[in-house]
This record gives C-alpha cells, sequence and structure tokens, in this order.
C-alpha cells in the first residue's frame, strides 16, 4: 500500500510530468487559458493515459517480450495509443453523450501528446512487476497533469491581465510563468520520501 | 520555389522552433548540454528526411482519411531505427536522451511538415524540406544547449570556459532554467525582427499542428 501512495504522489508532485520532465507542453501552453477547457483536457489525457497503459503493459510483458519484439515498442505503442483514442471516442459518443460532450474535443489530439506515450514508455523503463504499479504511475502523472494545468491557468489568467513589454507579449511571457511555477514545484522535492518513511 | 529556398526556409524564415514554436518538448527537455541537444537535432533530422521522402513517395497511395495513422507509422518506423542506431553506436547518447528518443514520434515538426509539405509537394523538395527543418531544428537545440551548458554548468562541449571560481547557475540546467531560456530567446527574436517572427508564427503556426482543431490559440500563433 505505501509503494503504491509512493508513485502515486512522485508522479503527481516531484516528478511532475509537465514542470519536471516536460512532456505534454503543447496543451500546456495552448489549452491552459480558460479553467473549465484546462480541466476537461488533464481529465480526457488523465484517462487515456490510464487506459491506454492498462493495454500496453501487458501487450508489451507478455507479447513482445517473450518473442523477442521489444524493438518495436514505439510503432506498437502509438498504434494502439491511436486506435484507443478512437474506440473510447466511440464508445463515449454511443453510450455516454454527456461526457463526449465534455471530453470529445480533446480526445483526437490526445493522440499525438508526447505526455501518454510518454507514460507507456516509462512504465516500462521504470521496470514495474505488476500491472497495478503500472497503472497507479499513469494515474499519478495524470493528476500531476491536471495540478500542473490548473495551478498554470491561474497563473496565467493574472499574466493575461498585467502590461506586459511588447517583445515578451504571448509566448515568452507565458513560458517565463511556467519557469516561475516550475521552480516552485522544486520545493517538493523530497517530500515524498520524507513523508512515507 | 527554388530549390535553394525550399532548403534555406526551415533554416532561418520558418525555423520550426524559434519562429513556429514547434517541438517544444525535446527543446526544452534535453537540452541541458550541447552535446545532448545536437545529438536530438541529429536524429530528428534523419527521421524527417526518411519520412519526409517516404510519405510524399507515398502520397497518391494514402487514402486521404486514414493518412494520419499512416504517416505516424512510417515515423515511428524511422524512430525505430533511429533509436537502435543509437543504442548500437553512440550508447552515451542514447542512455542520456533515454525516453526521449521514442517521444521523437509524437514531435509535431515531424507531423507537421508531413501535413504541410510533404503531401504536397515533390520527393526532392519533400527531401530538401526536411533537411532544412532539420538543421534549423538543430541549429535552434544549439542555441539553447549552449546557453544552458554554459551558465548550468560552466563548460561548453565538456571543456570548462567559465572561471572554476564562479559557482555555476545550476537552477539553469534544472526543469525552470529551460522554460526561462526558451521565453527569452523568442522575446530577443520578438525585438530584433520588430514582431515579424511572431506574424508569421500566426499565418503558418497552426496549419500542421494536429492539435489545432481543438487549441484555443489556433491562429493567433500562441500554442
Amino acid at each position: 500500500m505505501k509503494e503504491l501512495f509512493v508513485i502515486l504522489f512522485t508522479g503527481i508532485l516531484t516528478e511532475n510530468f509537465v514542470l519536471n520532465k516536460f512532456l505534454g507542453i503543447c496543451p500546456f501552453l495552448g489549452v491552459s487559458k480558460k479553467m473549465d477547457s484546462a480541466v476537461g483536457m488533464s481529465i480526457a489525457v488523465t484517462f487515456v493515459m490510464v487506459m491506454s497503459t492498462a493495454v500496453t503493459w501487458p501487450i508489451y510483458t507478455y507479447v513482445l517480450v517473450p518473442r523477442d519484439l521489444a524493438y518495436m515498442q514505439t510503432i506498437v505503442f502509438i498504434l494502439i495509443i491511436a486506435a484507443l483514442v478512437q474506440v473510447v471516442e466511440m464508445i463515449l459518443k454511443k453510450f455516454i453523450p454527456a461526457l463526449y460532450r465534455a471530453l470529445g474535443i480533446y480526445l483526437p489530439l490526445i493522440t499525438t501528446n508526447c505526455a501518454v506515450l510518454g507514460v507507456t514508455v516509462l512504465n516500462i523503463d521504470k521496470g514495474f512487476e505488476n500491472l497495478g504499479l503500472a497503472i497507479v504511475n499513469a494515474l499519478g502523472a495524470g493528476l500531476g497533469f491536471l495540478l500542473a494545468m490548473v495551478l498554470f491557468c491561474g497563473v496565467r489568467s493574472r499574466v493575461e491581465r498585467a502590461d506586459v513589454p511588447e517583445s515578451f507579449q504571448g509566448i515568452p511571457i507565458t513560458l517565463i510563468a511556467a519557469a516561475i511555477v516550475s521552480v516552485s514545484f522544486m520545493g517538493f522535492t523530497g517530500l515524498v520520501e520524507g513523508i512515507f518513511q | 520555389m527554388s530549390k535553394l529556398k525550399t532548403l534555406t526556409n526551415g533554416i532561418i524564415k520558418e525555423n520550426p522552433v524559434l519562429v513556429l514554436v514547434l517541438g517544444t518538448c525535446p527543446t526544452l527537455a534535453i537540452t541541458t548540454s550541447v552535446v545532448n541537444g545536437v545529438g536530438m537535432g541529429i536524429a530528428t533530422t534523419f527521421v524527417l528526411l526518411g519520412s519526409n521522402i517516404f510519405i510524399s513517395l507515398l502520397k497518391k497511395v494514402i487514402p486521404d482519411k486514414v493518412r494520419i495513422p499512416c504517416y505516424v507509422t512510417i515515423i515511428a518506423g524511422f524512430v525505430t531505427v533511429v533509436s537502435l542506431l543509437l543504442e548500437a553506436y553512440v550508447p552515451a547518447l542514447y542512455k542520456s536522451l533515454g525516453i526521449y528518443i521514442p517521444l521523437i514520434v509524437v514531435n509535431c515538426i515531424i507531423l507537421g511538415r508531413a501535413e504541410m509539405f510533404a503531401n504536397k509537394n515533390s520527393v526532392v523538395d519533400s527531401a530538401l524540406d526536411g533537411i532544412g527543418m532539420g538543421i534549423g531544428f538543430t541549429f535552434a537545440l544549439l542555441c539553447m544547449g549552449t546557453i544552458r551548458e554554459i551558465l548550468g554548468s560552466g563548460t561548453f562541449l565538456g571543456f570548462q570556459v567559465l572561471p572554476s571560481a564562479m559557482d555555476p547557475i545550476l537552477i539553469m540546467k534544472m526543469a525552470p532554467g529551460g522554460f526561462f531560456t526558451f521565453g527569452l530567446i523568442i522575446a530577443i527574436l520578438n525585438k530584433v525582427t520588430h514582431g515579424r517572427a511572431l506574424k508569421k508564427r500566426a499565418a503558418a503556426g497552426c496549419a500542421g499542428c494536429p492539435a489545432a482543431a481543438a487549441c484555443e490559440s489556433a491562429g493567433k500563433g500562441e500554442c
């Protein structure tokens, strides 16, 4: 149980996907202007991360490795993610239309989101012994993404109203704001180990 | 467009990273040193060249509706080749780039060039475009890597350049330094070009981005 919490909180705080590993920067900069779209996007990302880990981890461990096909990892994973996103979209559209209306527009762009491919590859690199740990790691990464998006959305609404020098308007000031948010996340270093020991 | 223009377009006028602001993830993540930055740049150039040539060759064969999955498969194939080559010949670089090698697949520059250029133009033009964009990407990573390595560890390509009495600014090598350096470089570029870079980004930046449909800043050049 302790191990699960360590993995979960490491993913959310100390090894935050966006602010520490630079994965998923495009949605972080592109969809963080309004709170509802930031939350919608993050929930969609978390959902796809968990789902794709639940599919890619068993396929890698029980299909690719025993057949000496581990080098096919990248191709197989990206195709699984692309197919999975399509299937999830169709299922949501048919059975849970309310959720589809909320998350639908974000799903297609998740296919080429490096955070999703990143989490599936990292789960293999970290060598988790069972699927449960991998899924918890994916959940932690997704929630970390959500936290970063929500925090950054708040910071951005302030920056929008500030009087920014002309050359810094747009992307530059957004990146510098992200640098400051990232500094604050550095404060979590060592926190998770400290709590659970 | 002349052949030379096609080649140089990606290096200066439409530099994928500095002007169009595509491929931000690797730009921020692996530029902690010059060697990593240039290594990533060359690996991406190879993938870009291969995928541009292949997609241009297959542009009449691939049905329009399933083109994105087809492109992604082609790109993933080249990434696997590059990954295996790096592992065999430069294991040290392979180790320090780590997870960012498989992530070349989702680098928006590559898919963006396939969408914007390779599926409309001849094989030779697409190859030149791939090389040009690759050099532009490598150049941008070189700039980022140089600034961050000199300030962050006081070295350039591993040689000591700052006097050792000066403490390196460690934060430049960490995550915040990446965001900060990139923000400053784009701001300087805006200043030097009097905002022309900004306009170009607004005009071309989102056409090849797969995220454009749901992106709030689409067309404003802020993604």
